[in-house]
């Protein structure tokens, strides 16, 4: 039933069929005018339930080339124009950022899961400080939000791996361009600091709220190229009873958040826990919130241990290859790993 | 727990976070959509962000454009404050000794921490019975309630002794051996004291296991544990210290996820090990839940203290030994661990760890 596709409410829809309208053509075919006597709206719901239907019956017709026509369509041509200059932001780990093809990719939604204590918080810290390394040193000059549903955000840490990146920057300024004084101003870490919005988020109904919000938010700061939330997971392992209304908000809130990186090309990097699963006669670790949930981020990266070494894996991703790499945590923040043995596995 | 300090702020985020609660005629929506709400039984704000947005447009009866409007008004009510972490760095700094920190005067743990025991954050000590985690807790209460001047937080104390383990005399030794200079003073042993309140719980029914309880039930219980402490902690910028039992895990292999399985049974077998070892009580989801685990364990007859997780410190063991005035680190350099080793809890020599309890009385 076509009319069931229009985004009007239920008793409208109704009106309309009772009145004989049941299909996108046949709306199509009538005025206004005719539409106001049959079913009994104002002129301008009238004219609203009109430009529905004209917009459904275009997503039908196949696309010719001109796009604009479609709301919201795309060819694959243009995309591949767009994604050549797409925006990286590297993990200050080498490794880690080949697998990724440079590093993590604004307009993309990105999991990163693993076992307490192997890094993730780290990486998400890291990145909130690298997206703003400045556009003369190949960042993005950006700002940060963080999301915080667990308290993990440690300010003291943070202060640690600004001080960091803006010594890295700094040698990687005096080797390059020793002769250039005007090349790049020292940033102060109180300013990487600055950079960095923190929310933190008590229940699942503020995570929701949040998430609606982040739209309005990231309109009025343009800046903002990235948005972490640390973990996606926590508050919505307790409190739900009912586990399929939970799977619902869950699909609504990564719809929305892959909205938000794709329309306003910023990175979405979640955090996620780790569970154990009952799979072919053994317990395994997966990642949490069950099967439904891998279906909501672009890309999947699990973080475990190999033997003493902390390795990246990619568990999913439509353009990369399922490869894993080392890296490590140091007092500096994520960094390349320090074993002789740092090959990058293809998996 | 410790309770000190001015906490007008924190005060302030806790009044916004009611929003969730409130009436949604109360938000200032257009009348008309609000009243909508009501009739379908949407009562507060929390209900509403409880649906989807299709869920709400058929049970509401309007448009989308109108369910998106008023749920981004809603939203924006409900959503936290908007902070950075600049002004968070400041506060601390402004309001709290330490910028929030509660030395434990264990130098090499103190650096490694930043400070010391970080407030806000749930802070774990696990281990094997009679390796020190009370003898710890003990030392952290006084130091908790001593003057600012003498490493203190001036502040009171709330002890919740479960398993009835807390001894005042030992308390008062620690504190006569470590801090002579104050506990002689007249009077100021029981003014310290004085500052510590110990609560025992009348049963240890709420605490214990019900054997009716089934997994699910009971994680749920412990999510809903958690949330509360880390958000006291939260709130009022407290430190909360809590400590943990282990229990044997014989596993052949470490768990593992599917993509590492496949990867092993293409490489051969791999020889196994039976290796009876401990972990932590109350599983994963518990250990994504504390900010700070620090393990003691009892390695060749040694005792270490290790930071097993903490965002801020490389996961470094120190070693340690209780003498009369408390713990005593030996070494403030501490060892670096690398991979599984982090976690594990090792116990042996059993008949060493009692020696040295009974010394310490």
């Amino acid at each position: 039933m076509e009319i069931g596709m229009l985004p009007i409410s239920a008793s409208k829809r109704g009106k309309l069929l009772a009145a004989g309208y049941t299909t996108l053509h046949s709306i199509l075919r009538t005025s206004t005018t005719h539409l106001v006597r049959d079913i009994e709206v104002s002129e301008s719901e009238a004219l609203e339930i009109l430009n529905f239907a004209t917009r459904s019956n275009d997503l039908d017709k196949s696309s010719g080339s001109n796009t604009n026509v479609i709301d919201g369509g795309q060819t694959a041509w243009d995309m591949l124009n767009e994604e050549r200059f797409s925006s990286l932001i590297t993990t200050s780990c080498l490794d880690l950022d080949n697998i990724l093809g440079g590093g993590i990719n604004c307009k993309e939604v990105t999991e990163i899961g693993g076992v307490p204590g192997i890094g993730k918080t780290q990486i998400g810290i890291q990145l909130a400080v690298n997206v703003q390394i400045p556009l003369d040193y190949g960042g993005l000059g950006g700002k940060a939000i963080y999301i915080d549903t667990e308290g993990s955000f440690m300010v003291e840490r943070v202060l640690q791996i600004a001080e960091a990146c803006i010594e890295d920057m700094s040698e990687y300024s005096h080797h390059f361009h020793k002769d250039n004084q005007a090349f790049g101003v020292k940033m102060h870490p109180n300013s990487i600091l600055e950079n960095i919005f923190y929310f933190r988020v008590c229940s699942y109904t503020e995570q929701i709220a949040l998430v609606n919000y982040l739209d309005k938010f990231v309109t009025e700061h343009k800046d903002v190229k990235i948005i972490i939330i640390d973990s996606v997971t926590f508050h919505f392992r307790q409190d739900f009873d009912d586990m399929a209304l939970r799977t619902r908000l869950l699909g609504e809130m990564s719809l929305k958040l892959m909205k938000l990186a794709k329309n306003l090309s910023l990175a979405v990097v979640m955090l996620n826990q780790v569970t154990t699963k009952h799979i072919e006669g053994s317990f395994q670790l997966t990642l949490a919130l069950g099967d439904s949930w891998s279906h909501s981020c672009t890309n999947r990266i699990i973080l475990y241990w190999n033997g003493d070494e902390r390795h990246a894996y990619i568990d999913k991703s439509p353009s990369l290859k399922s490869a894993s790499a080392p890296y490590s945590v140091t007092s500096r923040g994520i960094r390349n790993s320090t074993s002789s043995s740092k090959r990058i596995k293809m998996v | 727990m410790v309770l000190a300090g001015n906490n007008k702020e924190s005060w302030f985020r806790g009044q916004k976070r009611k929003m969730a609660n409130k009436l949604i005629n109360q938000l200032g929506l257009p009348k008309s959509i609000a009243n909508i709400f009501t009739a379908r039984n949407i009562i507060t704000a929390k209900d509403a962000l409880s649906l989807t947005e299709f869920e709400l447009m058929e049970l509401l009866d309007v448009g989308m454009s109108e369910v998106t409007s008023a749920m981004a008004h809603i939203s924006e009510l409900v959503c936290p404050p908007c902070q950075t972490a600049l002004l968070l760095m400041e506060q601390r700094v402004r309001n709290e000794s330490l910028a929030g920190h509660l030395p434990t005067q264990l130098k090499g743990l103190d650096e490694a921490l930043c400070g010391g025991i970080p407030f806000g954050v749930v802070t774990e000590l696990v281990g094997p019975p009679g390796i020190g985690k009370t003898q710890f807790c003990l030392k952290l209460s006084l130091l908790a309630s001593l003057p600012v001047n003498y490493g203190g937080l001036d502040g009171r104390v709330i002890y919740i002794d479960v398993e009835s383990k807390f001894s005042s005399k030992r308390l008062i030794e620690i504190g006569t051996k470590s801090f002579p200079e104050i506990f002689h003073k007249k009077g100021m042993a029981q003014e310290m004291a004085g500052r510590i309140l110990i609560l025992r719980p009348t049963s240890l029914s709420e605490f214990a296991e019900s054997e009716h309880d089934c997994g699910a039930s009971r994680q749920q219980a412990l999510g809903w544990h958690v949330s509360f402490i880390k958000s006291l902690a939260e709130f009022s910028r407290i430190p909360i210290v809590l400590t943990n039992q282990v229990r044997s895990h014989v596993g052949d292999e470490s768990l593992m996820y599917s993509f590492q399985a496949q990867s092993r049974s293409t490489k051969g077998d791999i020889p196994v090990t039976f290796d009876s070892h401990l972990v932590a009580a109350l599983g994963i989801n518990w250990a994504h839940a504390v900010t700070i685990r620090l393990v003691l364990e009892s390695k060749s007859g040694k005792r270490f203290i290790k930071l097993a997780k903490s965002p801020m410190s490389p996961p470094l063991a120190f070693p340690f030994h209780i003498t009369s005035s408390g713990i005593v680190l030996l070494d403030n350099d501490g060892i670096e661990m690398k991979g599984p080793e982090i976690s594990t809890i090792h116990c042996q020599g059993q008949n060493a760890l009692f020696n040295l309890e009974m010394a310490g009385h």
